[in-house]
């Protein structure tokens, strides 16, 4: 009998479809992925299984776990399967855990609410998985509060949570999406080690398919609430049989050409540039202390050049790049762009800011909702004088729509009538406008799906061959980084410690940091040789 | 459109109507005394009754909302006219010590309720309407440069202005360009609880003789004059009370219905 | 959890919580001398303020005293008397000194000491502002935390009807409906007056149950609106999803995860409403002739007698102050993260 077994699962929420006729199956010790894109439906199944649906949702078919059809079980013996047979662990470890109660208490509810052991063994189970999921208690108190800890530290309490009463079933929504690629690999280790010790089912839900090649036994593609295609992990890879699997995997694994560099001379020279943080003090009448975001990064970048630039969170590429675009000051050092500085005199310099535009990662929060397209994109003609008006205006408006993939009639809609990719595409637009003589890319396809990540890729190459971009490109996603820059920085604790050629340093990294994000980075399988 | 947003809107306006319309009419004239008249429950001749002058109940409510209506606007023109710029530069140089000066300057007002602060100014200039303007709109300038700033710290963190930043737009033209028409919303519905909170308050200090000074008609003072006379002319009370409430509710009704109407994620500051 | 007793409970805990409870000590004493620091801070300008506006007030408080037609060396003796002879400086140093030691100085109408007055008022007042702040807030938890429970239904609406009714009723209109029925029609409670705290507590406490009640009634509304609203925001967030994954109830979620985040914006209010509650007993007084803080101002406003004024002021703000620096400190025991941070 399997462990769990959804049959024909639809689930609609005030009337909205949003799973139509799901069915899977786990068996005991077997990792179960879900994958898909965003509104495939993924995160409802797993939220089905727990049976903790929003309001409104209705749902039909049967969720069997161990034979008995969660659907017709009451609200109280859900209750006393949650977090005792089934657990679950949740995407985003800085909001999973209640703020005001130490890990102790936290890990201890969940074997104390099922009354399955008094206190004082309960807390000593808790010590136990605590130090199970990596943190031992003489480093980790159980009196720590959740602030004290990291991501990455707070996901393995998550799942501590989760596996103290020893649960035959494990739901993962995404448990690794807000983490770095270390961390990232360092769970994902944790999760199959648990598997594997506990004989538990694991039902992963990703988005990354490299990750879901790597972890799963078997595969689940799922796609506006229907599941496509299933199967033996192996086997799918081989033998993929819906198009929209096969799309999926190649977006996940986009490769672009791009073409020659032309005109190499130095453009934006950053000289030892140092950059501070002041932290609160320690005592009250200490000096208070200060932490080094960036500490003494020297690089150039030549016209014409694409570099890119990596590191986990915290390593200071989000200053760097704030320092660059004239943001905020540096502490020591200089960045200048054509010789010119991007400071002069504590004040950001006008006529550097006219030859240097930006994209963000965020679709949504780029915009002003209040203003339309064509006002949204014409922002940075504030740095021309003059500045285009009329029908000149409206020209560059319409070519730079156009450039992007979108219509000029476009430029007369409102911010929320367009989706995550498109606004991505008029983000570029608005960088553009102005002609500048850099782009800064600050993880501007981090946020997209895969299949929209590969198209606003296929759009940057064209970019580079109609308007010679030189672009300075930031992401943690190594594979991005890899097809779309020609050179690459990798940063650690504030440092640059190895740059180079991108086909060069990924292909055999010399600092012993590169080596480890490389490492951690799950690769997709070569898949090349099957599709076709 | 929602129900809220109707009801409140329907009673908010009935209010000021009345006060509009007591400049050209009212059933008689509020201050004409006629004594072999007074103390007459609600009837025919004077729907609201008469007070213990026999001046007509419906018609001082109709003046007094002018009373209230004024001080409560100008209350919040005063909020808004210096909290929402102090709120917007504190937000545009966070961290600095300008910011640090406005928000301790803030949390000092915040330190002098209303009531102590019509007190203060009674003690040295005397009573009168415009006291109450002073101390409910001093008190109400922390209110907006709190929220105004509140909001405006969280939208200077959004992507877009970083945007406009690189744009080259300076913070004072960000903060009217981008933060003030996105806080806006806030603001009109913060502005329409602090309106309501403004008539409670004007009632009050009238009612301690803080406020409006007769022969100014003002609901307060209404309420006050009838205190010795509840218990055989109870309408004395509950009519000025009655109007109070019906204001108050409305504004609130509505307060709450814009927000669900322009935002609904907006948050609103209630105290 | 509830078959083991308080005693062994904490014994257990204690094992693994003392050295980790010893640095939280630590943290919440940092916290509190700093926010120590910025009270005194706030009340140093508070005083400073309050002493310039009223030293514009314009007259000579000694002739208006002794009248028009007093003698020059009569007013001077008077000036002299009440430390009017001296520069602003140093009557300011002078003011606040003396109250550092308990010394308000001399009520211009009444020539008795400030302190004493204000100290026979105070025992009317303050009791009335905590009776008041209690009962608001006895009324309010439930009925927030049960609104917020029943969101949407029946229960929630009327909660929210009623709470809806209360913020836009004046407390004083409420105190005037309060005597008209319990004491003028069912004659249960006094139409005003204080027994005073000589005959007995229980006696003190009946003459101030009307005004508390009143002056609790709006008050309660708004608290609980924001019990609500805070707690229906804890509701919907992701920790409250993990708790329902472990297994706890909605009901069990809510109370142990939700009440106590939730407190955390209402203890803002609570804070607030104090001052409002001090304040609005001042108004509430005059309802029941209660001789009280506000009896005392108003009286001094007349009589012009602008120390007493200056006094109470500064005593009020004084209380409003200390209490959100009290709040301050709660907010620290709530919530951990508080207590690292400057």
């Amino acid at each position: 009998m399997s462990l769990l077994q959804i049959e024909d699962l639809s689930l609609s929420i005030h009337g909205t479809d949003i799973l139509k006729r799901v069915s899977l199956t786990i068996d005991p010790g077997q990792i179960v992925a879900v994958t898909g894109e965003s509104g495939s439906g993924k995160s409802m199944t797993a939220l089905a299984v727990m049976q903790l649906l929003p309001i409104g949702a209705s749902i039909d078919g049967a969720i069997r776990f161990k034979g008995q059809d969660l659907l017709t079980l009451s609200e109280a013996a859900l209750c006393a399967l949650r977090g005792a047979a089934v657990g679950m662990v949740f995407q985003e470890p800085m909001t999973a855990l209640n703020p005001v109660k130490t890990i102790g208490d936290q890990v201890t509810e969940t074997i104390l609410i099922h009354k399955a052991m008094p206190r004082l063994q309960a807390t000593e189970r808790a010590q136990e998985v605590l130090t199970r999921v990596g943190l031992p208690p003489d480093r980790f108190p159980l009196s720590r509060y959740p602030h004290e800890l990291s991501g990455g530290q707070r996901q393995r309490v998550v799942i501590a949570m989760a596996i103290a009463l020893r649960p035959k079933l494990l739901i993962a929504d995404e448990p690794t999406t807000a983490l770095d690629v270390t961390t990232q690999a360092q769970i994902l280790d944790l999760l199959k080690g648990l598997v594997q010790e506990y004989d538990m089912g694991l039902l992963m839900i990703t988005h990354d398919l490299a990750v879901v090649a790597d972890m799963a036994d078997q595969i689940v593609v799922m796609r506006q609430g229907e599941v496509v295609e299933s199967g033996a992990t192996t086997h799918l890879l081989k033998h993929m049989k819906h198009p929209y699997t096969r799309m999926l995997f190649e977006a996940s694994d986009h490769q672009v050409i791009l073409p020659d560099p032309v005109d190499p001379r130095p453009l934006l020279q950053v000289t030892q540039v140092v950059r501070d943080y002041r932290l609160p003090r320690k005592r009250l009448f200490d000096a208070p202390g200060h932490h080094r975001a960036v500490d003494g990064v020297s690089f150039t970048l030549n016209r014409g050049e694409r570099l890119g630039l990596v590191g986990e969170s915290g390593c200071g590429k989000s200053t760097l790049t704030r320092a660059i675009l004239g943001l905020e000051d540096v502490k020591e050092g200089e960045i200048q762009l054509n010789g010119q500085p991007v400071f002069t005199g504590h004040k950001p310099n006008l006529a550097v800011r006219r030859k240097m535009q930006v994209v963000f990662q965020d679709p949504y929060g780029s915009f002003n909702p209040r203003h339309r397209v064509s006002r949204l994109i014409t922002e940075p003609f504030h740095l021309l004088k003059p500045q285009p008006i009329g029908s000149e205006k409206q020209d560059r408006i319409a070519e730079m729509l156009t450039a992007v993939g979108l219509s000029p009639d476009d430029a007369g809609k409102y911010i929320h009538e367009f989706s995550g990719g498109q606004r991505q595409r008029i983000a570029i637009a608005r960088a553009l406008i102005i002609r500048p003589e850099l782009i800064v890319f600050d993880e501007a396809v981090s946020a997209l799906d895969v299949s929209v990540r590969a198209q606003i890729l296929d759009l940057l190459v064209e970019l580079c061959a109609a308007y010679d971009l030189t672009y300075l490109f930031i992401s943690h996603d190594l594979s991005v980084v890899r097809t779309i820059t020609d050179r690459v920085l990798v940063m650690q604790a504030g440092q640059i410690v190895e740059q180079g050629e991108t086909e060069q340093v990924f292909a055999s990294p010399q600092h012993a940091y590169t080596r480890t994000l490389i490492d951690a980075a799950p690769t997709l399988p070569d898949i090349g040789q099957y599709v076709a | 459109m929602n129900r809220n947003l109707i009801l409140g809107a329907t009673l908010s306006s009935l209010v000021v109507l009345a006060a509009l319309v007591s400049f050209v009419w009212t059933p008689y004239e509020h201050a004409a005394l006629n004594i072999p008249a007074k103390l007459q429950p609600p009837n025919a001749q004077h729907w609201f009754g008469t007070d213990h002058f026999g001046r007509d109940m419906f018609s001082m409510i109709m003046v007094g909302a002018r009373t209230s209506i004024a001080v409560a606007l100008v209350a919040v023109g005063i909020g808004v006219g210096f909290g929402v710029p102090l709120g917007l530069t504190a937000a545009a140089r966070r961290g600095s010590w300008l910011d640090e000066v406005i928000m301790r300057g803030n949390d000092l007002v915040f330190a002098f309720p209303s009531l102590v602060i019509a007190i203060l100014i009674t003690a040295v200039f005397g009573a009168g309407a415009i006291n109450a303007i002073i101390a409910i709109g001093i008190f109400n300038i922390p209110v907006f440069a709190r929220i105004t700033r509140g909001a405006a710290l969280s939208l200077w963190e959004r992507e877009f202005i970083l945007a406009a930043r690189v744009s080259g737009k300076g913070a004072a033209r960000i903060s009217l360009e981008h933060i003030l028409p996105n806080v806006a919303n806030l603001l009109i519905v913060q502005g329409t609880i602090q309106f309501s909170l403004g008539i409670l308050a004007e009632a009050g200090l009238s009612y301690v003789g803080l406020g409006a000074q007769p022969p100014t008609p003002s609901w307060g003072r209404m309420l006050a004059d009838a205190q010795t006379m509840v218990s055989f002319a109870p309408h004395l009370a509950l009519i000025p009370g009655f109007a109070i409430i019906v204001t108050v509710l409305g504004l609130n009704l509505l307060g709450d219905g814009l927000r669900d109407w322009l935002d609904p994620r907006i948050r609103v500051a209630r105290a | 959890m509830s078959q083991v007793s308080p005693v062994s409970l904490l014994a257990e805990r204690s094992c693994w919580t003392r050295s980790a409870s010893a640095r939280n000590v630590a943290l919440m004493l940092r916290y509190a001398l700093k926010r120590l620091i910025s009270l005194m801070i706030s009340l140093a300008v508070a005083s400073v303020v309050i002493f310039a506006v009223i030293e514009v007030a314009p007259g000579d408080p000694a002739s208006f005293m002794l009248g028009v037609n007093a003698q020059e060396d009569t007013l001077a003796a008077l000036r002299a008397e009440l430390g009017l002879d001296v520069s602003k400086v140093q009557r300011y140093f002078n003011w606040v000194g003396g109250m550092l030691v308990g010394e308000f100085g001399t009520s211009y109408t009444y020539r008795t000491p400030v302190a004493q007055m204000i100290a026979d008022r105070l025992w009317v007042s303050l009791p009335l502002a905590l009776y008041a702040l209690a009962l608001s807030t006895l009324i309010a938890f439930p009925a927030g935390i049960y609104a917020a429970a029943r969101r949407g239904k029946a229960g929630d609406l009327t909660v929210m009807g009623a709470t809806q009714l209360g913020i836009a009723v004046p407390n004083f209109w409420v105190a005037m409906m309060l005597v008209l029925i319990f004491a003028i029609n069912l004659r249960w409670f006094n139409a005003g007056g204080f027994a005073g705290w000589d005959n007995g507590f229980w006696t003190g406490l009946h003459s101030l149950t009307l005004p508390a009640i009143a002056l609790a009634l709006p008050q309660a509304a708004i608290l609980a609106r924001v019990m609500r609203s805070s707690l229906l925001d804890i509701l919907g967030e992701d920790f409250m999803r993990t708790a329902r994954a472990k297994g706890l109830s909605r009901r069990q979620a809510l109370w142990r995860h939700g009440v106590r985040n939730a407190l955390i914006p209402v203890l803002t209010i609570i804070g607030l409403q104090f001052s409002f509650l001090l304040a609005g007993s001042i108004i509430i007084e005059q309802v029941f002739y209660l001789p009280g803080l506000g009896r005392l101002v108003f009286q001094a406003i007349s009589a012009r007698d602008l120390i007493v004024v200056e006094s109470v002021v500064m005593l009020l703000v004084f209380a409003v102050i200390t209490v959100n620096f009290l709040v301050d400190l709660a907010y620290a025991a709530v919530d951990p993260r508080l207590r690292g941070r400057t």
